[in-house]
């Protein structure tokens, strides 16, 4: 068995309880058992969390870099979109 | 001073003597081990088991730190760790001769590996409960340690067992060249049998069957076949070795040895 063999894993670590899953990189790994063994040998050496995920990076699906424009550009002149526009109370401390 | 203080004071010399031999024993497995499996670095089948044998390389590697330190502790003759790692000959060293046996192929690393996790596993959760405190508290972090390592080990004995016709004979070969180092896990002599009388220890009479249970499921969860028992000529913890271990301490000690007191 030959590391070219096995399939691509996606790796997610959430750093503290109460935080989300953050992806930090990627494992090769013969299934989803092992992919969380490799997981947790390369990326938690330094106690970098207390939860990890893995997927298949075959099974995430991404949009098409050919469609930014598309999907993206919409957004750029829509500043209102930003809650910028709102004068904050002095009394309100923490927002 | 009478002849019954004299041969009460000879006894806890004894006692003492035993006391470090024994601690020196858990480090010599430990540190040994620890070092045939950075061995690995830079030649693993893949990153990630590369990794994974570098991290328990130097889980083993910090036991034997606390235990060597201890060791020399209660040998009361100033020996620090590095003292103890460094400056000893083969014949000092008093590990498991399995520790000691070459890397070989994956399928030997692993057998090894598993055979000592199985048996580092029942050891450290007894150690845990030990009447001496220090021990007990090493034997505490040694455990969650050695839970993954046990696990890694084992998962890859029952892929590689029960995987390819290759995959399969390289691992039974692997345990049938590395079951006759087996008994002296379990076969106790008269410093395990004197520290478990004081509670330091387990009893190894009484800890060989679990040993033995655990190893047999496994084995046959890997569809392998469990070798004969053999004839038993080594005896690592009293320091007799085989010809492995003199090559693994001639790197290991290379520079202390060469320029004694060299730091970083």
């Amino acid at each position: 068995m030959s590391e070219a063999d096995w399939p691509l894993f996606e790796v997610f670590i959430r750093s503290r309880s109460g935080l989300e899953h953050k992806h930090v990189g990627s494992v090769h790994a013969a299934d989803a058992g092992m992919a969380i063994e490799h997981a947790r040998d390369v990326y938690t050496r330094r106690q970098e969390g207390v939860s990890l995920w893995v997927v298949r990076s075959a099974d995430i699906v991404a949009s098409d870099p050919e469609e930014a424009d598309a999907l993206f550009e919409p957004a750029r002149d829509k500043v209102y979109r930003h809650p910028t526009f709102y004068a904050i109370p002095e009394e309100v401390k923490n927002l | 001073m009478s002849a019954t203080t004299k041969s009460s004071e000879a006894t806890a010399q004894l006692q003492q003597e035993a006391h470090w031999r024994y601690v020196l024993r858990l480090a010599d497995t430990s540190l040994v081990l620890g070092q045939r499996l950075a061995e690995w670095i830079g030649h693993a089948p893949a990153l990630e088991e590369e990794l994974a044998l570098a991290n328990i390389s130097l889980d083993l590697i910090g036991q034997a730190r606390l235990l060597l330190t201890y060791a020399g502790e209660l040998e009361g003759r100033g020996h620090d760790e590095d003292a103890l790692a460094f400056l000893r000959d083969a014949p000092e060293f008093c590990n498991l001769a399995l520790a000691e046996q070459p890397n070989g192929d994956f399928a030997h690393t692993l057998v090894r590996q598993w055979l000592i996790d199985a048996w580092q596993l029942e050891m450290y959760a007894a150690l845990e409960h030990s009447s001496d405190t220090r021990l007990a508290a090493i034997a505490a972090k040694a455990l969650r340690e050695t839970r993954y390592h046990y696990r890694f080990s084992r998962g890859w004995l029952i892929r590689l067992g029960d995987g390819t016709a290759e995959s399969h004979e390289r691992m039974q070969r692997a345990l049938d060249a590395l079951w006759r180092f087996t008994a002296e896990l379990i076969t106790p002599d008269q410093i395990d049998e004197h520290m478990s009388e004081r509670g330091i220890a387990p009893s190894l009479p009484e800890l060989a069957p679990r040993w033995s249970a655990r190893v047999e499921e496994d084995v046959r969860m890997a569809s392998l076949a469990r070798p004969a028992a053999q004839p038993y000529p080594w005896h690592g913890k009293r320091g007799v070795h085989t010809e492995h271990l003199g090559h693994l301490l001639g790197e290991m000690q290379h520079l202390q040895r060469t320029y004694p007191g060299a730091r970083w």
